[in-house]
């Protein structure tokens, strides 16, 4: 192997009883792009907030080529060539991407900005690893993967010769992913060594050269990227074999919800263009599609947040004209919308609160206009036992649980009523492993039980392993729908490149 | 109409302007400040208050004039601390606090004052700034006797919005400011201490609020009373977001306001049969109106009236 730039020495740090990294060790090469694979609560983080300063370990030490780096020191990080992208992005919206790289960069006491060099070198370092990114563009007018350059610019920029990504990908689409691991290549190509963190099986596969698995805080296996599998990586980072539920056939009911010929203006750009599609009770539809090609626009249509501008909605059989919210709650259909923190539950509210929102004016919920408190809570505490919601109880603030405890209790806030219909958007982007399976087979449950799913997902074998019949979403049109069965992975991707829309033409 | 020409087109309008666009100069580049390190500071009505009370004050008991300007800068920047301490350390509302500010300093403006002065039958006066003519400037013709009807403290508060510009847009310091105010986390993460950006945005900000309040006992008038700022440091407010946060349109608002201002006061006289009320109001009605086109374009500080806690996002 190359020169060792990082070494991690039997590091451990506890919160209270709680060993959230026990005697972890692992090294870092010139050049190379290592893996932290894990599931949340691994320990991941705290080792890479340890490794950036934001933490003092109990016991261990850290040597940047060979030297110690002063512990709890985020200062002394910088300085050793330590570079952070974190997931929830550092910057100003209003401020150019120069202003945001620049900022901290310069003493404070000077009557002159640095603002000509400090292009020049951010333009140098765009060109050399393929960061391409207009320096006087407004932040706030990037997309997210462009936002996520001028992270990891403003790393570069400040000379970091390590850099460390925390879930880089949790908030791109594929595209933009594979856009990401092409750069990070390069710029390992150009002497820079990597560590990414993820908790995703297929990016370590795609991406890494080595692969670190923690568990429980410890370090429980290392492999070559090369000489090992998903379905090994996976048992090794949950501890046991998980497989994914599998969809069971059984015959599905009548058509409950229908669009036929659809379209959703919005500010004046048509998001969805005509779009058909007959959902039954009993399946799930897949909707799959590179995201961004009008999904959002569907489960707003769906949810009641966007209003029709052309074509019909038959709810049960009977045209209904426009969805609103409140009679999507009253139809009977349940909504998983693609931001759970944002659209899917208040953070700052208690898990019973969140658990009952939409349904607080019913009877059981309130009397005389006050709410039965004791009811509510009890409603959210079977959610809590019966979704194996983990982290906090009903009184627990939303915000406090992990991405995948806040996405079973919204599961289980719409699953709990037994819905007719259920709107499920990106149900498992971001869970690690363990929680996807769970939610997969909730759906499935619910799948059984004769609730009609609509699965709006970018995710081949999640829509794969779920869906009954696929139609794909490109440009704001859908495909025809075809039987799960009788597609495979390859003509599943032909159909998100649209080839249905030239033989039809 | 012709009156409507000769008022536009009187060196006395546009002397009156100036003068009267000078205090809100310094109160929105002082609110202006402020916020762009994400601190609203509602205290100015107050501030200005005590700067206009305790610059007279100085000066009343000997001081020359531009102590007494001195000495309202340093009163001010004693509310300032208070109003950072109370946001910015212990993250309390800001709003609440801004209007605590005000109250306290409004009364107890007046406490101090009625404590040193006794109640007269006529205000105690100083002798105010004399207007200067800047050699070169003065002879041109129309400028020249605008220009030369001004007190020193006018021309401060033109070179002070200029100023302020430059550091707000081309200088390290005010980047750090700005990236204070937009997202005080990224600023921390880079080197920057945002409490003490704060702290310091505040502290200076209300200095020069307090110098606009001193402006008005020491220059546009020469004594005080405890209700002379007549909601200046509200208009100051308002004229932060109509300038979008930049200090160069926060000194052309204010002149604009001022120019309202002086030509109504003129109108009242040259029109006959309206209640001079209605030309009272209409300053306030076209700064309304003036808002609601520019402020809709505005681009807030995304971190104003957020206090700032480490590690929590």
């Amino acid at each position: 192997m190359t020169e060792t730039v990082l070494e991690i020495d039997r590091v451990s740090k506890s919160f209270g009883d709680n060993k959230a990294n026990d005697a972890i060790s692992m090294t870092l090469g010139r050049g190379e792009i290592v893996a932290l694979l894990g599931e949340n609560g691994a320990g991941k983080t705290t080792l890479m907030s340890i490794l950036f300063g934001h933490y003092v370990p109990d016991e261990g030490r850290i040597r940047i080529a060979g030297a110690d780096l002063p512990p709890g020191k985020p200062r002394a990080a910088i300085h050793a060539g330590i570079g952070m992208v974190h997931q929830h992005f550092s910057l100003a919206p209003n401020l150019t991407v120069l202003e945001n790289v620049m900022t901290g960069t310069e003493t404070l006491w000077s009557w002159r900005s640095e603002a000509g060099r400090a292009r020049a070198k951010l333009k140098s370092l765009a060109e050399r690893f393929g960061l391409a990114v207009d320096p006087d563009a407004r932040l706030g007018d990037l997309s997210v993967g462009e936002q996520q350059r001028v992270e990891i610019l403003k790393a570069l920029y400040n000379d970091a010769r390590i850099l460390i990504l925390d879930e880089p990908t949790a908030v791109l689409t594929n595209l933009e992913a594979e856009t990401l691991f092409a750069t990070l290549k390069q710029m390992a190509r150009q002497g820079l060594s990597l560590i990414f963190i993820s908790h995703k099986l297929d990016e370590v596969m795609a991406a890494a050269d080595r692969v670190v698995v923690l568990r429980g805080g410890k370090v429980v296996a290392e492999r070559r990227a090369a000489a090992t599998s998903k379905a090994e990586l996976a048992e090794l980072m949950v501890g046991h074999r998980v497989a994914r539920p599998v969809r069971e056939a059984h015959a599905r009911g009548e058509a409950v919800l229908e669009a036929a010929a659809v379209s959703v203006r919005i500010d004046g750009v048509d998001r969805l263009k005509e779009v058909s599609f007959r959902l039954h009770a009993g399946e799930v539809l897949g909707i799959i599609g590179v995201s961004g090609n009008g999904q959002a626009a569907l489960a707003g249509l769906l949810s009641g947040t966007l209003a029709r501008s052309a074509g019909d909605i038959l709810l049960y059989g009977a045209a209904i004209g426009d969805l609103s919210v409140a009679g999507t709650v009253a139809a009977g259909i349940g909504r998983i919308p693609e931001d759970r923190t944002r659209e899917g539950a208040i953070g700052e509210m208690a898990v019973w609160e969140n658990a009952v929102l939409e349904r607080i004016d019913e009877p059981r919920f309130s009397r005389h206009g006050l709410v039965d408190r004791k009811a509510a809570v009890a409603f959210a505490d079977a959610i809590v036992r019966d979704f194996d919601v983990r982290g906090g109880g009903p009184l627990t603030r939303t915000r406090l649980l992990s991405g995948g405890n806040m996405q079973k209790l919204i599961l289980g806030r719409n699953l709990a009523e037994r819905p007719r219909i259920l709107i499920a958007a990106q149900p498992a982007r971001g869970l690690d492993e363990g929680a996807v399976a769970a939610v997969h087979a909730r759906i499935l449950d619910a799948r059984k039980a004769g609730t009609a799913v609509l699965l709006i997902s970018e995710d081949l074998d999640e829509v794969i392993g779920l869906a009954d019949r696929i139609q794909a979403i490109v440009g704001g049109r859908l495909s025809p729908p075809v039987s799960a069965d009788e597609v495979d992975a390859r003509a599943l991707g032909l159909m998100m490149a649209g080839a249905w829309q030239k033989e039809a033409a | 109409m012709s009156t409507f020409v000769d008022i536009v087109a009187s060196v006395g309008l546009w002397a009156a302007v100036l003068r009267i666009a000078t205090p809100l100069i310094f109160g929105t580049l002082g609110a202006l400040l402020c916020e762009r390190a994400g601190v609203l500071n509602l205290g100015i009505e107050g501030i200005m208050t005590f700067g206009a009370m305790v610059g007279w004050l100085a000066v009343y008991h000997g001081a020359d004039l531009w102590t007494g300007l001195l000495v309202a800068a340093l009163a001010g920047a004693v509310f300032g601390l208070l109003h950072a301490a109370l946001t910015v350390t212990l993250g309390l509302s800001q709003h609440v606090s801004g209007l605590g500010v005000t109250l306290f300093a409004s009364s107890f403006s007046y406490y101090l004052f009625r404590l040193i002065v006794p109640l007269a039958g006529s205000p105690p006066t100083i002798v105010p700034f004399a207007p200067v003519s800047v050699p070169g400037l003065a002879g041109l013709p129309f400028v020249g006797p605008v220009l030369s009807a001004q007190t020193p403290p006018t021309y401060l508060a033109v070179l002070l919005a200029l100023l302020l510009a430059y550091v707000v847009f081309r200088t390290p310091l005010g980047l750090a400011i700005r990236m204070t105010g937009e997202n005080p986390h990224a600023a921390e993460a880079q080197g920057v201490n945002p409490m003490a950006v704060r702290y310091g945005a505040v502290i200076a900000g209300s200095a020069l609020m307090a110098v606009g309040g001193a402006f008005l006992t020491l220059s546009a008038f020469n004594s005080f009373f405890p209700t002379m700022v007549q909601g200046r440091g509200w208009i100051c407010i308002a004229l932060v977001v109509f300038a979008s946060w930049r200090p160069g349109r926060a000194l052309f608002g204010a002149l604009l306001f001022a120019f309202f201002d002086a030509f109504q006061l003129r109108l009242q006289t040259a029109v006959d049969g309206v209640p001079y009320q209605v030309f009272l109001m209409t300053p306030y009605i076209l700064s309304i109106l003036a808002l609601c086109v520019m402020a809709r374009r505005a681009r807030v500080p995304q971190a104003l009236m957020q206090p700032y806690r480490r590690g929590e996002r």
